[in-house]
């Protein structure tokens, strides 16, 4: 049975990727945000995941808004990147698993969610950065991206993204094969690019995601998404990714490492690793 | 049903429909090819997305609010900004009014 082990998010700011290729880690600017990563190496060489989910949003790579999912899963055994546009530098490619996207497509459409299936997906800075962040030196595990619309609006909800979670999460329970899995949720915190708000950072709200994500995260599920728009940033609206990889771990986690830096580019960048805690493993011990 | 957020503007329909050629043009910047066209030849770049008139005005000011008035979206105008050498701090001072120096300031000081 493929088993959670646990959940990782993170900021996934393009400026990370020249910061890496730069190799500008011990840079004061970039310290307090690259020095946030060494539990999660740790944790990662010592629990050994064999594949990886990923939540994120493309920013106009893979998809365009002529067509544009809601939630899309990629169902590839590779997943490249390209150029963005950005002055990135191009990633390396990401193994998939597309029997397991198969699984999970399949069960999460059973359970109501409508998804769009992508046997050909690029995957941009969002998945590209985090993979790189958690694994610098290489030898990722293959991945499942799940793509969430942060982009245009009407976006789904908070509610909505930590339910298809929990819907990979019992996808994931089901799987017969004996898989260490570890979810991602990838963007955030709190920022805003466009407008006269452009700048924009919520120090206050961000610390409540965090706090909430492990104690009570069903509370964060009656924001609304101008309300979340308002408090974390257009652009903090990423949080929604968050939450997917939050609904995916069981009922009770533990927060086994936080780091929360403020500013990367003009964004409030935080990276949390949780452990993730069985129900069943919750009514023993109650 | 609409919601205003001071300073905000909420991509949504209304504006991803406004924006489309705008935003479909930026879309064709993820190729360095593409860039380069732009840069040859702004006018006939845009001519070829069939921008509007408020949207070529727009991108001829390379004013940021102004694109955004015009339906741009700030992530495929960001692909636009990087073609004149500006970052999303950069883009970020334009917008708010103040030089960049000051607009890293005030991000420092949202940390305090």
């Amino acid at each position: 049975m493929a088993r959670i082990i646990g959940g990782i998010g993170t900021t996934h700011v393009p400026a990370i990727g020249k910061a890496i290729a730069e190799q500008k880690h011990d840079d004061p600017y970039w310290k307090p945000f690259f020095s946030g990563f060494t539990a999660v190496h740790k944790w990662l060489q010592t629990e050994r995941p064999d594949v990886a989910v990923v939540f994120s949003n493309d920013h106009g790579l893979n998809f365009f808004l002529d067509k544009l999912p809601t939630f899309a899963v990629g169902a590839a055994n590779e997943y490249r990147n390209e150029d963005e546009g950005w002055g990135i530098p191009v990633s390396r490619a990401a193994k998939g698993d597309a029997p397991l996207s198969w699984h999970l497509i399949n069960n999460v459409v059973e359970d109501g969610f409508d998804i769009t299936m992508c046997q050909e997906m690029l995957i941009d800075h969002a998945v590209t950065i985090p993979l790189n962040l958690m694994w610098p030196q290489g030898g990722w595990p293959p991945i499942v991206p799940v793509a969430i619309n942060t982009v245009q609006h009407p976006l789904p909800s908070m509610a909505r993204c930590f339910e298809l979670g929990r819907s990979v999460g019992r996808a994931l329970a089901s799987y017969p094969q004996d898989l260490k899995v570890v979810v991602i949720g990838t963007g955030g915190l709190s920022h805003q690019l466009d407008g006269e708000r452009a700048g924009f950072i919520n120090k206050e709200f961000d610390t409540l995601c965090m706090d909430q994500l492990s104690a009570d995260p069903e509370a964060l599920t009656h924001y609304t998404i101008p309300q979340l728009v308002e408090l974390a940033g257009a652009q903090g609206v990423e949080f929604l990714n968050w939450m997917a990889m939050r609904g995916a771990l069981g009922g009770t986690v533990r927060e086994l490492h936080r780091n929360y830096h403020i500013p990367i580019s003009n964004t409030a960048a935080a990276t949390l690793l949780f452990e993730n805690r069985p129900r069943a493993e919750r009514r023993k011990a109650a | 049903m609409r919601h205003h957020i001071e300073g905000t503007t909420m991509f949504d329909g209304d504006q991803a429909q406004k924006g489309y050629a705008l935003n479909r043009m930026c879309f064709s910047f993820n190729s360095a090819e593409n860039r380069e066209a732009f840069r040859r030849n702004e006018d006939a770049y845009c001519a070829r997305y069939g921008l509007t008139k408020e949207q070529r005005e727009a991108v001829k000011s390379r004013n940021v609010l102004q694109l955004i008035e015009a339906g741009g979206n700030v992530y495929y105008l960001a692909k636009l900004a990087g073609i004149f050498g500006l970052n999303v701090q950069d883009i970020g001072a334009q917008q708010t009014g103040m030089s960049v120096e000051a607009f890293k300031q005030k991000l420092v000081a949202a940390g305090r």
